[in-house]
């Protein structure tokens, strides 16, 4: 198997309809495939082990992901927010690679590379294109190597095969399913497994995708508009922007946007509301996955979210803030900390199993013996299936033996007026080894509330053991440029 | 036959990929199907001319054979002159 179908596929059928549109410049399946091909040959005369990607997106990313593919070498899009240090340790963990992108920095950071700019390589794999092979090649099965965040300790190298990326596609995307209007407004980087499943994904359905490399509120809602986009991913913090800018502005639909879906941070349950509320017409999905499992395992779709929103049922309505139910592909599970199934409203740790799950690093694999992957994540599943996550596996806070989840007490203080962020973390505590420390961001123009009144709330809405040992006030909580809120950091605010 | 595999027609354009296989022989157009196309003097057998479809699965009774159809042609699929049939998914709001 080897993702390059997808390409082939899209290419063979209609090659002459618009693949790629990025800074004006239009791509067909056919010359995107071609340069693939040309690609291919580059990297196979080359003689690298990897295809690094140092870029924002661009055509150069699907040229690259499938020409690697075609070559059989992984290909690895790195972080290019990342400092010197850490880029320069990732760089000689892929050497030597083909680097397509920023040349100075790679050459600075790390030996034994072929670098080559955005421009030169696609004007080299056209060139190549010509005379190119096209031969499948198999290596070691790995489409691609995606270096993990690295919030707890060095990055760790995921792998996701051929097998696997292909299970997940063609186990959730009908080919050629899109109508030749479609547009997807894609601008997640390309660093992140969201970039490469929007790539395979689009393809495979065969609509045309909008790169937009920097987001910008603004600029977003412009090329949806001139692109006539009609599908679009954000991430929560995304969608807030957007939404605020069209407050700004006084712009009151989305134009031409039809679907919206979202995913890859925490969606306080305000927002979803209020977009829904904004555009009824719009349909959204929330999706959860990690890289580790091809991206999405779970999705929470259009109706399920109009369901919930229309109802008065405290049960159903809760639903708007899970992220909905397992893929018929993907098997799901929750665990306590020995490995023993829970049943139904009980909180522990996300196994899944499925062709699309990798689960496997550079030299060792995750999954247990009979292929289930212990995701980290911690959550549960409501008595109809609905999946509600509860934050990572190691953030929850264990307070003299009781677990307890930093989602429940974040949504509490959600509900407060003046408050327009938070986040909870366990924090050293003498008397019960661990307590709960929040950090609170305010909305402008209100008065900090009182850490007794505070207090008072948390106690009223959950229980005395929930309330918070420590307060910190700060204008701003910490998230990375997915939209993750960095735990980590948060607990350094309680650190003296 | 291991997944991944892919075999052409020997009478039309058709192309599929293995997604799951066991060691049975995929006939279309009424004609059996290798990796390298086969013998191509034959002709497209009427009963078994009503096309392949690109993008569509195709199944055998005991679903113990899965194909995908990467290329559309004119012959249809059958495993020992029994039509394969299409396998349609439920359809999923696009999440990337």
């Amino acid at each position: 198997m080897n993702i390059a179908l997808i390409l082939q596929m899209a290419a063979d059928t209609a090659p002459d309809r618009t693949a790629v549109v990025c800074d004006g410049r239009r791509w067909s399946y056919g010359a995107l495939y071609e340069a693939a091909k040309g690609a291919a040959d580059l990297f196979v005369a080359n003689g690298c082990e990897y295809v690094a990607l140092l870029d924002e997106s661009s055509e150069a990313a699907p040229i690259a992901l499938f020409g690697a593919a075609l070559a059989g070498i992984p290909y690895v899009p790195l972080n290019y927010r990342l400092a010197d240090t850490d880029l320069g340790a990732l760089l000689d963990r892929v050497s030597p690679a083909y680097v397509i992108g920023d040349v100075e920095r790679s050459q600075r950071l790390s030996k034994g590379h072929h670098c080559n700019t955005r421009e030169g390589f696609v004007r080299a794999a056209e060139a190549a294109a010509a005379n190119a092979a096209g031969e499948e090649r198999e290596g070691e099965g790995i489409a691609a190597q995606i270096f993990t965040s690295g919030t707890t300790a060095a990055p760790k190298a995921a792998l996701l095969r051929h097998s696997n990326l292909l299970g997940y596609i063609l186990g959730t995307v009908e080919f050629m399913s899109a109508e030749e209007e479609e547009g997807q407004l894609v601008c997640v980087p390309p660093y992140h497994i969201a970039g490469i499943s929007t790539l395979l994904s689009n393809f495979y359905a065969m609509r045309r995708i909008v790169l937009l490399p920097a987001f910008e509120p603004q600029t977003w809602l412009d090329l949806a508009e001139s692109e006539q986009v009609t599908n679009a991913f954000l991430v929560p913090t995304m969608l807030a922007r957007v939404i605020s800018r069209m407050d700004d502005i006084g712009k009151a639909d989305l134009a031409s946007i039809k679907a919206i879906a979202y995913g890859g941070g925490r969606m306080p349950p305000e927002l979803i509301e209020r977009a829904l509320q904004l555009f009824p017409q719009t349909n959204f999905t929330n999706a959860y996955g990690l890289t580790e499992t091809s991206s999405t395992v779970a999705l929470l779709g259009p109706d399920d979210h109009r369901t919930a929103f229309a109802s008065d049922d405290p049960k159903v309505r809760a639903r708007l803030g899970s992220v909905g139910k397992p893929l018929p592909t993907v098997e799901l599970e929750i665990r306590d900390d020995d490995g023993k199934l829970l049943p139904a409203g009980e909180s522990g740790e996300i196994y899944v199993r499925g062709e699309q799950v990798s689960g496997e690093y550079r030299g060792r694999s995750a999954l247990d013996q009979d292929g289930w992957f212990p995701t980290r994540d911690a959550g549960y599943l409501d008595e109809e299936g609905f999946l509600f996550l509860s934050g990572r596996a190691d953030d929850v806070i264990v307070r003299g033996g009781e677990n307890i989840s930093p989602g429940e007490i974040e949504d509490v203080l959600a509900s407060h007026p003046a408050i327009s962020d938070s986040a909870a973390v366990g924090v050293p505590s003498v008397e019960w080894g661990e307590a709960v420390g929040v950090a609170i961001a305010l909305h402008g123009g209100h008065d900090q509330p009182s850490e007794t009144d505070l207090k008072q709330l948390i106690k009223d809405r959950l229980r005395s053991s929930r309330v918070p040992e420590k307060i910190v006030f700060v204008d701003q909580l910490p998230y990375n440029e997915m939209g993750k809120l960095l735990r980590r950091e948060v607990r350094l605010l309680f650190a003296n | 036959m291991k997944p991944g595999t892919k075999l052409k027609s020997a009478v039309c354009s058709t192309e599929v990929m293995v997604i799951k296989g066991k060691d049975l022989i995929v006939q279309c157009g009424g004609q059996p199907m290798a990796d390298q196309g086969g013998d191509t003097s034959a002709a497209i057998d009427s009963n078994f001319a009503e096309g392949s479809k690109v993008g569509k699965r195709y199944v055998n009774a005991d679903g113990s054979v899965e194909l995908l159809c990467v290329k559309a042609g004119e012959g249809s699929l059958a495993i020992d002159g029994k039509a394969l049939t299409t396998k349609d998914a439920k359809p999923l709001p696009s999440s990337d």
